[in-house]
């Protein structure tokens, strides 16, 4: 099964009419004492969207996205994903979760189960799937990011590049509505860098519903929608990519861009 | 030294069946209380690791209570103490009725002993995970409970596979001290032996022996066990 047949029967909208926001966060504040991490964030994402997020280290780029899942708390504002608020008390977090795909910097996979048992541990524990068809799915996937020969392999056998298109695919596996990436690629050779953006340029074009914390300003410009720019736990920027890219509106995203463009 | 060697003393009725009967005693007690310091210990441990402040404070109790007494003060404290603070009923049962007490106060009491110290080592083992594997189960679906299952635990057994075999290792040589409440393991034997020979320095020679070769017969055990269970890629192979 593509990711394209995954996404059920999505109103196909002209671009001019607004569709649904799968993710909606509202005037987010999270603080560690008197450390502020985020200060009055606010962005959605629509179904079918990619959007890049970006900014300096320490900009609370990375805690805003594990916001999204719950992984982090957040003390005002709201994120609701689909319909249901994370932060709500009666929010079953944990069924909300299995609905939302997360690829971590260190790709996280479990190093003591196979290749493939990474991708059907979740299957059949959270969504009951038989093995059979966690399995089936699973190679189904590992073939989609070029690894179904890997199956049998136990994660440290693979190099860093192949590690995470397997935790993208064992996040595929549990039909997201929406996936969060946080850092894919920061920890990957530039040859493994490559690999790793194809899927998920191909996972962009299928109108998976992305948002993606990465400093590839590459794949910002040429295949997410909009780009928000963060400094500080602040969103400054929050545009399309292209005039992301062309006139930032504020110094600090000018400066930051010719930084990281340079390079 | 006028010291009369006589090692057929420890093949002579009836002492070889007194070594063998203490022998099975000591595998009686190091067995089962393994069982039960396995069983307690392995909770204990996962207790200090959870989220919730009271389950933690619970364990951190446990641990520091079984930690801090010395094993032979726990042994009498649960032979001769422990029945008369309980319920006279109770107490009397205990001492009256209950089917070989010196067996079972001493399994409870060094399997209780031991499983602070695998409470320990099994708090050590999870925390050494790091806090990604946790979020990647959070974050998949999985409940807690799961992600103990299926993540957390498999992986710390295999860390902690090396400092458990010493703890059963200690397990074995620690039942030696149920003598001092009537149970005669395997140095209690010995001991009886040398009452009734003068022969002590054989009868010795021979419990120590025993013990070298059931220590022996545990790291090997635990070693192929350890083989068995390495991920491929990530731990070399012992």
């Amino acid at each position: 099964m593509t990711i394209s047949a995954l996404r059920k029967a999505s109103p196909i909208a002209p671009a001019s009419v607004e569709r649904p926001a799968t993710i909606e966060i509202t005037r987010i504040s999270k603080s560690y004492g008197a450390l502020e991490v985020l200060n009055d964030c606010s962005m959605s994402i629509r179904k079918g969207e990619a959007v890049v997020v970006c900014g300096p280290s320490g900009s609370g780029k990375s805690t805003l996205l594990k916001c999204v899942n719950g992984l982090e708390t957040f003390q005002s504002g709201s994120i609701v994903v689909d319909g249901v608020s994370v932060g709500d008390r009666n929010t079953d977090l944990t069924r909300l979760r299995s609905r939302i795909g997360m690829v971590f910097q260190h790709f996280e996979l479990y190093p003591h189960l196979s290749v493939l048992e990474n991708i059907t541990l979740a299957q059949v524990k959270v969504l009951r799937r038989s093995k059979t068809e966690a399995s089936e799915k699973g190679m189904t996937l590992l073939r989609r990011v070029g690894l179904g020969d890997k199956a049998g392999c136990h994660p440290a056998q693979l190099s860093g590049g192949q590690q995470q298109r397997v935790a993208i695919a064992r996040a595929l596996a549990m039909d997201p509505i929406a996936m969060l990436f946080d850092e894919p690629t920061s920890a990957l050779d530039p040859e493994m860098i490559k690999d790793v953006l194809e899927v998920m340029t191909e996972l962009a074009r299928d109108g998976m519903t992305m948002m993606v914390v990465t400093h590839e300003m590459g794949f910002a410009r040429h295949v997410a929608d909009r780009v928000v720019f963060m400094d500080d736990g602040r969103i400054l920027e929050d545009a399309p990519s292209s005039v992301f890219f062309a006139q930032p509106s504020t110094e600090r995203a000018r400066i930051f861009l010719s930084k990281i463009l340079r390079q | 030294m006028s010291y009369r060697w006589d090692w057929s003393v420890l093949v002579s009725e009836p002492y070889l069946g007194w070594l063998l009967a203490g022998l099975g005693w000591t595998l009686l007690v190091a067995g089962a209380a393994w069982v039960l310091a396995l069983a307690v210990g392995v909770t204990v441990g996962v207790l200090r690791t959870l989220p919730n402040r009271a389950a933690r404070t619970l364990g951190t109790a446990y641990v520091e209570t079984f930690r801090n007494i010395p094993l032979l003060l726990q042994l009498f404290v649960w032979y001769f103490v422990l029945p008369e603070l309980l319920p006279a009923p109770i107490g009397n049962w205990i001492k009256r009725e209950l089917p070989l007490p010196e067996y079972w106060t001493a399994v409870i009491g060094l399997g209780l002993f031991t499983a602070a110290r695998v409470a320990e080592q099994t708090r050590a083992g999870i925390q050494a995970i790091g806090r990604g594997q946790t979020l990647a189960a959070a974050a998949s679906g999985l409940t807690l409970a799961q992600s103990y299952r299926y993540i957390l635990l498999p992986i710390a057994a295999r860390n902690v596979l090396p400092p458990l075999t010493s703890e059963f290792l200690n397990v074995v040589k620690n039942s030696s001290l149920a003598l001092t409440i009537g149970l005669l393991e395997l140095t209690g034997q010995s001991r009886q032996i040398e009452s009734a020979t003068f022969h002590g320095i054989e009868a010795f020679t021979a419990a120590t022996l025993t013990y070298v070769v059931l220590t022996t017969a545990v790291i090997l055990v635990l070693r192929a066990v350890e083989r068995l269970v390495a991920i491929p890629g990530l731990m070399a192979r012992a």
